[in-house]
């Protein structure tokens, strides 16, 4: 099983040249610490920011700059700051390539539901339901079951939804996996020493196996 | 230049009243509009709907009018970083109406810009969907969401000048600069008030033609709700 710092990791492996990327809360912040130098990459900010640097260090912590999960951050050289409408425009309008996200379900169709469970405290969608809608290219980040052992892929959510048919790609800590066009989870890999049977039954929705799956390789 | 200077916070917000509907500034506590903040609780000003990306933390901000139940309703995107909040919502005290982010920036810019709706994808065949039109255009589904406008907006810049021309500094901009042209009156606090010249025009960000009151705010706490360093 992957750690979360290996599921980052993987993903960071989907990461391209040029891209403008938003990076959801929780794992895929760490996407950031494991894209490789080689490729050049602008990290985008929903709160109003092109050019998310390191967390600072603690001289130079400013208040009037954070990331959307509300945390210090600095600013790389040639960052942009713009208002939340301007954010939400490059969004919607798909100038963002990639949005990589957690989940707490996804559909074999590609929905994705992860802003509300029925009986807790509503915190609300934020900025996930603008970006789930509009961009090109959309990451899952989650572990591949539940706390209670339930499967987090799923024939239909049944959690309130964030989006539908959006996502592309899912990365757990057992597996990646894509979406179907017709509808199916397609294993493209395996976690090193997880095998397909295992995949298989933690796996409710519809599990697509073309050929041999390989294990995933880390550099 | 027409000037809009006031003389302080209380003197901006000695109108707003019981009921009033209010957009105020900021992402989590920053760009927040502190002073007014402090003015308005003074005022115990009651049955507030607030026009917020957030609500606050328990002891800043919002967090504050929650405390002393000013709030009616709240208009935001993501609340719940405070327990009072909670609280109020599952006692039925307090209503929410939760926006996608990028839906509440746009129908706040939409009703500064006189644009009475637009059509979004974010939220189609999810909840936020229920009871508005939908509408094909190229294949692609997307919903209709109408614009915003409040009776007062609270926001908060870097520089200001007497005119009302505003300057933000950072991710304290967010949602600023769309409330400020969405408000029947724009009350604009600014850490630095400077005379008309002092700006450089190409430099302003809010044109001082949607600023009805400007004043330089007395402290600024710039509470930080994550602090995160590397060593």
């Amino acid at each position: 099983m992957l750690t979360k710092e290996q599921i980052a990791q993987r993903i960071a492996q989907e990461v391209e040249h040029g891209q403008y990327i938003n990076l959801g809360i929780g794992i895929p912040t760490l996407v950031a610490n494991y894209i490789p130098a080689h490729l050049d990459v602008v990290l985008q900010s929903e709160n109003g920011l092109l050019g998310i640097g390191p967390f600072p260090k603690e001289a130079d912590v400013d208040p009037d700059l954070i990331n959307a999960g509300k945390q210090t951050i600095t600013m790389l050289p040639g960052s942009a700051i713009f208002d939340s409408a301007q954010s939400f425009a490059m969004i919607r309008g798909g100038h963002v390539h990639l949005t990589i996200l957690g989940a707490m379900e996804v559909s074999e169709h590609g929905d994705i539901a992860n802003w509300k469970i029925p009986g807790k405290m509503v915190k609300g969608m934020g900025g996930a339901m603008d970006l789930v809608a509009s961009a090109k290219n959309i990451i899952v980040a989650m572990q591949h079951c539940s706390k209670d052992g339930h499967s987090k892929l799923l024939p239909t959510c049944s959690l309130p939804l964030t989006g539908i048919r959006c996502v592309k790609k899912i990365v757990t800590d057992l597996a990646v996996l894509e979406i179907d066009p017709s509808g199916g989870f397609v294993l493209l890999e395996r976690a090193p020493g997880i095998t397909v049977e295992e995949i298989k039954a933690k796996t409710a929705g519809r599990l697509i196996l073309r050929g041999e799956i390989p294990e995933m390789t880390f550099d | 230049m027409i000037l809009k200077t006031v003389k302080n916070a209380e003197e901006a917000v000695a109108d707003i009243s019981n009921g009033a509907m209010l957009m105020m500034g900021g992402f989590g506590l920053s760009g927040i509009p502190e002073n007014c903040i402090s003015a308005l609780l003074k005022k115990e000003v009651r049955d507030l709907t607030i026009i917020s990306n957030n609500a606050g933390v328990d002891e800043f901000g919002i967090g504050l009018f929650l405390q002393k139940r000013m709030v009616r309703k709240m208009i935001s995107s993501y609340v719940g970083e405070n327990d009072e909040f909670e609280r109020q919502l599952l006692s039925g005290e307090l209503e929410v109406e939760l926006v996608p982010q990028g839906t509440l920036a746009e129908r706040i810019r939409a009703g500064g810009a006189g644009i009475p709706a637009f059509f979004t994808p974010a939220g189609v065949g999810t909840e936020v969907a229920e009871g508005k039109e939908i509408r094909e255009f190229n294949g692609k589904l997307y919903l209709l969401e109408t614009a915003l406008t409040a009776d007062f907006a609270l926001v908060k810049a870097w520089k200001g000048d007497t005119a009302g021309n505003l300057i933000f500094k950072g991710t304290a901009r967010n949602f600023n600069p769309m409330m400020a042209t969405a408000g029947k009156i724009t009350i604009a606090e600014v850490e630095e008030l400077v005379p008309i010249g002092t700006l450089d025009p190409n430099e302003v960000h809010t044109p001082g033609i949607y600023v009805q009151r400007i004043f330089q705010g007395e402290k600024y706490e710039k509470r930080i709700e994550q602090r995160t360093v590397t060593a």
